[in-house]
């Protein structure tokens, strides 16, 4: 990994502040299965990291299950979820769902919110000897277009990217 | 706990090696690490707890399980300086005194091992496995110790060896 200032925050607040001061290389960790693979692999590259596990504490730990609805923290682990009793009885899918994913050493670290924040699985981004990424370097091409892109998406490609998965950050 | 001076776009000031304080098997360690040691690369290399394996340093084949606050983890995949004043149980920490833990013995007992790579983290996942009081049958013994990986095979001898011990360790004495 390339080096890099860590800085835990114990307040939403000094996370937000750490999120807008306008630093492009700051990453925010929580269970840091996605973030702390891909920074090994040079795909991912904070020069300051910032851990919010503390938060978990907060609301953001919470999970709420009511008929209505579920709430669920975006600090709440993968296997927390998918032990808690109310989810397993009001909303099984839920539960189910997570233990079939990642493994339980996983599911023990992975927080909900950085599973939606995962980033794509195509092999070309995760390869930084292919130097045509948009996603990486936007810019630059993509490697999958004439590349091995079996598993790729169908739809929502463009000549851009044909990764097959798009979060909310890409 | 920012370490650092002024970071400019292009070059950063290496920080200071940052506090942390693990309680490892039972004892008291006190580190100063680089912030991106791994807790893997923090046992083996700053407090020579090598049992635990560095397999494929990216959270996929389980050598590196360790117990962290009795939950299995892949070592490897989290940072030593997050976890300030936690509890890490590696495989070295199973054994009391010259008694082997339940789990040694059964894989010793179903010969549950080739070259023994994968082993300690099989054995660690698998205390985790028992402690989270899930798996009641082989095929949930097989689904919940899929996060380990053994490339020489001995999966089925694992398998026993895991509800060998689950049912000793549910039944003392």
């Amino acid at each position: 990994m390339r080096p890099f200032s860590f800085e835990s925050v114990t307040t939403a607040n000094d996370a937000i502040a750490a999120g807008a001061s306008g630093d492009g290389g700051m990453e925010f960790l929580a269970g840091g299965t996605t973030l702390i693979d891909l920074m090994k692999l040079d795909v991912m590259r904070p020069t300051r990291v910032v851990d919010i596990n503390a938060l978990a504490r907060t609301e953001l730990g919470r999970i709420d299950v009511q008929r209505q609805g579920l709430r669920l923290g975006a600090l709440v682990r993968m296997a927390e979820a998918a032990e808690h009793a109310d989810i397993n009885t009001v909303y099984p899918a839920v539960a189910q769902s997570l233990r079939l994913a990642a493994s339980q050493q996983i599911r023990n670290m992975a927080s909900l919110a950085g599973n939606v924040l995962q980033r794509t699985r195509c092999p070309y981004f995760r390869d930084v000897s292919y130097e045509q990424c948009n996603k990486r370097e936007p810019g630059s091409g993509c490697a999958a277009l004439d590349g091995i892109n079996r598993s790729h998406a169908v739809l929502g490609t463009s000549d851009q990217c044909i990764a097959s998965y798009f979060p909310a950050q890409s | 706990m920012a370490q650092t001076s002024t970071a400019s776009r292009d070059s950063i000031a290496v920080p200071e090696k940052m506090p942390a304080t693990l309680t490892v098997n039972g004892v008291e360690r006190k580190l100063k690490l680089a912030p991106w040691t791994t807790l893997l690369d923090a046992l083996r290399d700053h407090l020579d707890l090598t049992g635990t394996k560095k397999g494929c340093d990216h959270g996929q084949c389980g050598a590196c399980t360790v117990l962290l606050n009795g939950r299995r983890i892949n070592s490897c995949l989290t940072l030593a300086v997050m976890h300030d004043g936690a509890k890490v149980t590696t495989i070295e920490g199973l054994a009391t005194d010259d008694t082997l833990h339940a789990l040694q013995q059964a894989f010793i007992d179903h010969d549950a091992f080739q070259c023994g790579y994968c082993t300690p983290g099989q054995i660690c996942s698998a205390a985790g496995l028992i402690a989270e009081g899930k798996a009641k049958t082989a095929d949930e013994i097989r689904e919940l110790m899929s996060g380990n990986i053994c490339r020489c095979g001995a999966y089925p001898n694992i398998v026993a060896a895991v509800n060998d011990a689950k049912t000793a360790m549910a039944s003392p004495g």
